[in-house]
């Protein structure tokens, strides 16, 4: 006799060889061959090694439910943890590689774990690795466990995500799925029909062709959103780098119709995991797909009728069927006499009880019940292949996913759906038990810790006796104590089994059991699948001035500010960012700089109650506005709480602008509608934001009025005529032009607005203009230090989701404006009137060490853990002492006392406080 | 993912809209006292089952409008306008 294991009855004569690797080693399949095929056909019988025992590990079936042969792929750069080999096409050059055994699966020099497996029971790690902590344990543990291992580089890999629509969204090609199909096509309806194999049983040719139907095969329904939403991974094959490997499809369809066909449940019995053992379908499968046998000397054992198909195509194949055990008393009389005709011994009322073979299976123990279904007799039998039926349990994943009641049903051993489900229709196997009656699925209890009811995770009958024995009786905790039908398996291979355990070792039914949640994804997909195309610089959107070219070619270094790319600074060679952070600010304090606020946050309101809604929202009196004049406002959110700054103008008496902070601009405009559309509906006015229409340039610095001149603007520019908080819609260049005359840094400051395709030309004009006076562009973090030191509020970095405008020295503006504005009621609750609120302060350090921003400050004497934190920092420009913004217990009754910094758990300097402006303190320099 | 049925633009994905929490709270009088006030604030309905509440198509119209919402199904009972009186479960059936 030849060796035994499976072999390849017959190749297809013309189909072509495929080599690949597994596990460094060349094996040869044909084309059409899975990797599990092919591994079959070159008798690999042991692919894996068990979660836990590292017991040997077989091919136990031909799908999507494989808990053994679990690979990892490689082919290039390319790699995928946690294939399924019974899934996963030949292709030529493909490097196959099992993920667990040390040092190889063949010889795995931890099975010496399942020497002692009586230790490793349910609960073990957590019972176990308590001290002093888990974490000391887990690298160990997680590596004995072998999982995939992660690609270390990035994915070269393209992915692409689809959103479709369609009358109905057939899940499954089988037969009942392609015949859905069809008839919904012929009724006009726009289908889109899924298969997760790359092929179809059945003719889907000529459905592929017609109009109105999107057939998808290589894509899974991974799953069942609210709504009805259903997600599809499907994955493309070959191809050149232009092609995406996977793509997530979002479909919303009318009707769903579920052909998504049944998976079979294995037998428990002893050692019921040897690699040889195979679900029957998936011998089935095998047979018809790759003509090959799964042994030279097959057993089957079965508790239904399905088996008998199984056994009898297998024995017209020319293979050898020593036996078959069948659970049930009195088995079909037609069936019985077509396995007399095959020669094929069937014994009656029989279940595998054991199981011999070190590495791959060699013998099985057939017992036979007696009366009262204990073990009467025992039968030893040589084999190489045992397939198992123990039923098939309809695959409604989908179906729970979507919220359909499920419950055990004691007549078909399996799920059934309780009630219908409006968009849902289950057809084919799916949708009914398999024909004939059921035998008994567990064999009686015996040694129960050898009995495998999770191949994945190595959950034995013995893990979920204990697990009730110790009180976790509910599916949902046994679940987790035991991790039966965890992670991967969501519960399909086992699962009606796994009930079944559970509710003999309760005593109970297994109907008034319950079972876990289904999860999605069906299957797993990858991570590139699901994120597409939201990588690397698409990962989220961001936003870039007109002036980013401009800018980018002056040197600058950009960064992100809220969803905007600025530039931080423009270094010259050799300077670091900080270097060239402190020379832009001398040169605006000493010369004049040029800066892009066109970021900044600009919305204008529209109506004849324009100036009458914009007073609504801040806590500056608005209605006393000239025209021309520019004010600082505040808004609160209801609460009292500062939400963003800005100038307000009137620019006429319908016509009202705004500016917010540069990255509140989308939520300003947002929460102005929200109110004219939610509480105001009859304000006559409409928000427009108008932040991109306009290039904004500001020029700062002493000469700024100069070299403005020098561009001819149609308005007096003089200090009398354009004051500091002025504003001017005017021309410039030829072109509408609004400027502000308003400062964040200190200095006299023109912002100037021009329609955004101008901006380049402005900037540039201003560059021309300016050179004679060392203009040079300055970036965010000069300005940002800058207005540190006059110590303006940053809205975000001095403020957070407590402060209210008297915490920032605003309160009297807030308190004397009589008419209502959002937030006004907040601010006298008992809570925001306590006399210990975080205040701003100023800081100034001694000697070099900085203030870090973000550490903690405490009062002499204090008895609290803090009493504030530093909010903005930096050397001041003029003689580089460390000073800072803070927010202090009461900060301005604290005026010279010196505060410990706290840095990293340490005192790192003292400070002492002060009022929170360290330049210009009479303002003569933007005033000027 | 919600599908929800702008009033304006039709059904759209949830990804398009901008939640806004529960429909019909009424501000109180400024002269309201400081429990009133920080019940408006702070203290909202988690209702199980039909519950009404606001919507944004922010991605689309950049409308609001109120939806009447099964919150044990996401079973959208009813949209209806801005300004509209509240919609029960009564109402809808």
């Amino acid at each position: 006799m030849r060796a035994p294991g499976p072999y390849r009855l017959k190749a297809r004569a013309d189909a072509a060889p495929v080599e690949f690797r597994f596990d460094g080693r060349v094996v040869r399949g044909i084309e059409g061959d899975t990797v599990a095929s092919a591994l079959l056909a070159n008798n690999f019988r042991v692919v894996s090694r068990s979660f836990k025992f590292h017991r040997p590990r077989g091919i136990f079936s031909a799908g999507v439910e494989e808990p053994n042969a679990i690979v990892q792929l490689h082919s290039g750069s390319h790699t995928i943890p946690c294939a399924r080999a019974t899934l996963v096409p030949l292709s030529s050059g493909l490097e196959v590689s099992s993920e667990a055994g040390w040092p190889n699966v063949s010889f795995d020099m931890l099975r010496a774990i399942d020497f002692m497996h009586s230790v490793f029971a349910a609960g073990f790690y957590n019972k176990t690795f308590m001290w002093p902590n888990w974490h000391v344990y887990e690298p160990f543990i997680r590596k004995l466990a072998g999982f995939g291992r992660a690609p270390t580089g990035p994915d070269p890999d393209r992915y692409e995500t689809w959103h479709a629509h369609c009358d109905v969204l057939v899940v499954g090609g089988g037969r009942a799925g392609i015949k859905a199909a069809r008839t919904a096509a012929a009724d006009g309806q726009r289908v889109i029909l899924v298969e997760q194999d790359d092929y179809f049983r059945g003719d889907a040719s000529s459905l592929a062709n017609l109009e109105n139907v999107r057939v998808l095969p290589r894509t899974a329904a991974v799953g069942y959103y609210d709504h009805d939403l259903v997600t599809l991974a499907q994955t493309a094959t070959g191809g050149g780098a232009l092609r995406p490997r996977e793509r997530l499809w979002l479909v919303r369809a009318g009707r769903v119709i579920l052909a998504t066909g049944a998976i079979e449940q294995p037998l428990i019995f002893s050692n019921n995991d040897r690699p040889g053992i195979m679900l029957a379908g998936a011998a089935l499968k095998y047979l018809r797909r790759h003509a090959i046998a799964p042994g030279r000397q097959v057993v089957v054992a079965t508790n239904n009728d399905s088996a008998y198909t199984v056994a009898r195509e297998l024995r017209r194949a020319g293979v050898n069927i020593t036996a078959i055990a069948d659970s049930r008393e009195c088995p079909p009389d037609e069936l019985m006499r077509e396995m007399m005709a095959l020669e094929i011994g069937v014994h009656a009322h029989c279940l595998p009880v054991d199981t011999k073979g070190f590495g791959a299976l060699r013998q099985v123990t057939i017992g036979t019940l007696g009366s009262d279904n204990n073990i009467r007799s025992i039968r030893k039998i040589a084999c190489d292949a045992l397939l198992v039926s123990g039923g098939w349990s309809p695959t409604l994943h989908l179906f729970a996913q979507a919220g359909g009641k499920l419950r055990f049903s004691e007549l078909s051993r399996t799920l059934e759906p309780v009630a219908d489900h409006p968009k849902i229709e289950i057809v084919g196997s799916a949708a009914r038990a398999s024909p004939g009656e059921f035998g008994k699925r567990l064999s009686p209890v015996c040694n129960t810790a050898r009995q495998w009811v999770d191949l994945r995770h190595d959950v034995t009958v013995s893990d979920i006796e204990l697990s009730v024995r110790e009180n976790f009786t509910a599916v949902e905790h046994i679940k987790r104590y035991t991790t039966l039908g965890m992670s991967v398996d969501q519960g399909k291979v086992g699962q009606a089994p796994g009930i079944e355990v559970i509710a003999r070792t309760r005593g109970i039914l297994p109907s008034a059991l319950g079972h876990t949640t289904f999860r999605p994804p069906f299957v797993p997909a990858t991570l590139g699948t699901l994120v597409g195309r939201s990588v690397g610089e698409l990962y989220a959107p961001y936003r870039r001035s007109l002036l980013y070219t401009v800018q980018a070619s002056a040197g600058a270094l950009f960064e992100d500010f809220g969803e905007w790319q600025r530039p931080a600074a423009f270094p010259r060679a050799g300077e670091s960012r900080g270097q060239a952070m402190t020379r832009e600010v001398k040169q605006v304090r000493s010369g004049v700089g040029l800066h892009d606020a066109s970021p900044l946050g600009k919305i204008e309101l529209i109506g004849p109650d324009a100036l009458e809604f914009a007073d609504r929202f801040y806590i500056n009196n608005l209605k006393t506005l000239k025209p021309g004049r520019a004010r600082y406002g505040i808004m609160l959110r209801e609460t009292g709480i500062i939400f963003d700054d800005g100038t307000v103008v009137s620019l006429d008496e319908d016509r009202v602008l705004l500016t917010t902070t540069s990255s509140g601009a989308g939520r300003v405009a947002q929460w102005l509608e929200e109110w004219r559309q939610c509480e105001w509906p009859n304000t006559r006015v409409v928000v427009v934001p108008v932040t991109d229409q306009w290039a904004t340039v500001a020029v700062t610095g002493q000469h700024a009025r100069a070299i403005l001149d020098r561009l001819k603007p149609e308005c007096d520019l003089s200090n009398e005529a354009f004051p500091h908080l002025s504003f001017r819609a005017t021309r410039l260049l030829g072109h509408e032009a609004r400027i502000y005359r308003v400062s964040f840094s200190g200095e006299l400051t023109y912002e100037i607005n021009v329609p955004a395709h101008k901006g380049s030309e402005l900037w540039a004009a201003l560059l021309e203009e300016g050179r004679s006076f060392g203009i040079a562009a300055f970036g965010v973090d000069a300005l940002l230090h800058m207005r540190m030191e006059k110590g303006f509020i940053h809205v975000g970095a001095d403020t957070d989701g407590t402060t209210l405008p008297d915490d920032v020295g605003f309160g009297k503006p807030a308190a004397s404006k009589q008419t209502h504005y959002i937030g006004k009621r907040s601010l006298s609750l008992p809570e925001h009137v306590r006399p210990d609120r975080l205040q701003l302060v100023g800081l100034t350090g001694g000697g070099a060490t900085p203030l870090p921003v973000g550490s903690h400050l405490r009062l002499a004497h204090s008895g609290d853990a803090t009493d504030g934190w530093i909010t903005s920092a930096g050397a001041l420009s003029v003689d580089g002492t460390p000073v800072a913004m803070a927010m202090l217990r009461a900060g301005r009754s604290q005026m010279d006392q010196i505060v410990t910094v706290h840095d990293g758990g340490q005192i790192v300097t003292t400070a002492r406080v002060v009022a929170p402006l360290f330049y210009d303190p009479t303002g003569a320099r933007m005033n000027a | 993912m919600l599908n929800i049925p702008c009033p304006y633009c039709g059904p759209r994905d949830e990804t398009e809209f901008t939640y806004g929490g529960p429909s019909h709270v009424t501000r109180p009088e400024l002269k309201s006292t400081d429990l009133e006030w920080t019940h408006y604030l702070y203290h909202r309905e988690n209702t199980k089952g039909p519950y009404r509440e606001r919507w944004l198509h922010s991605f689309g119209c950049g409308r609001w409008f109120n939806v009447l919402r099964d919150t044990t199904t996401h079973e959208i009972l009813k949209v209806y306008l801005m300004g509209e009186p509240g919609q029960s479960i009564e109402s809808v059936r």
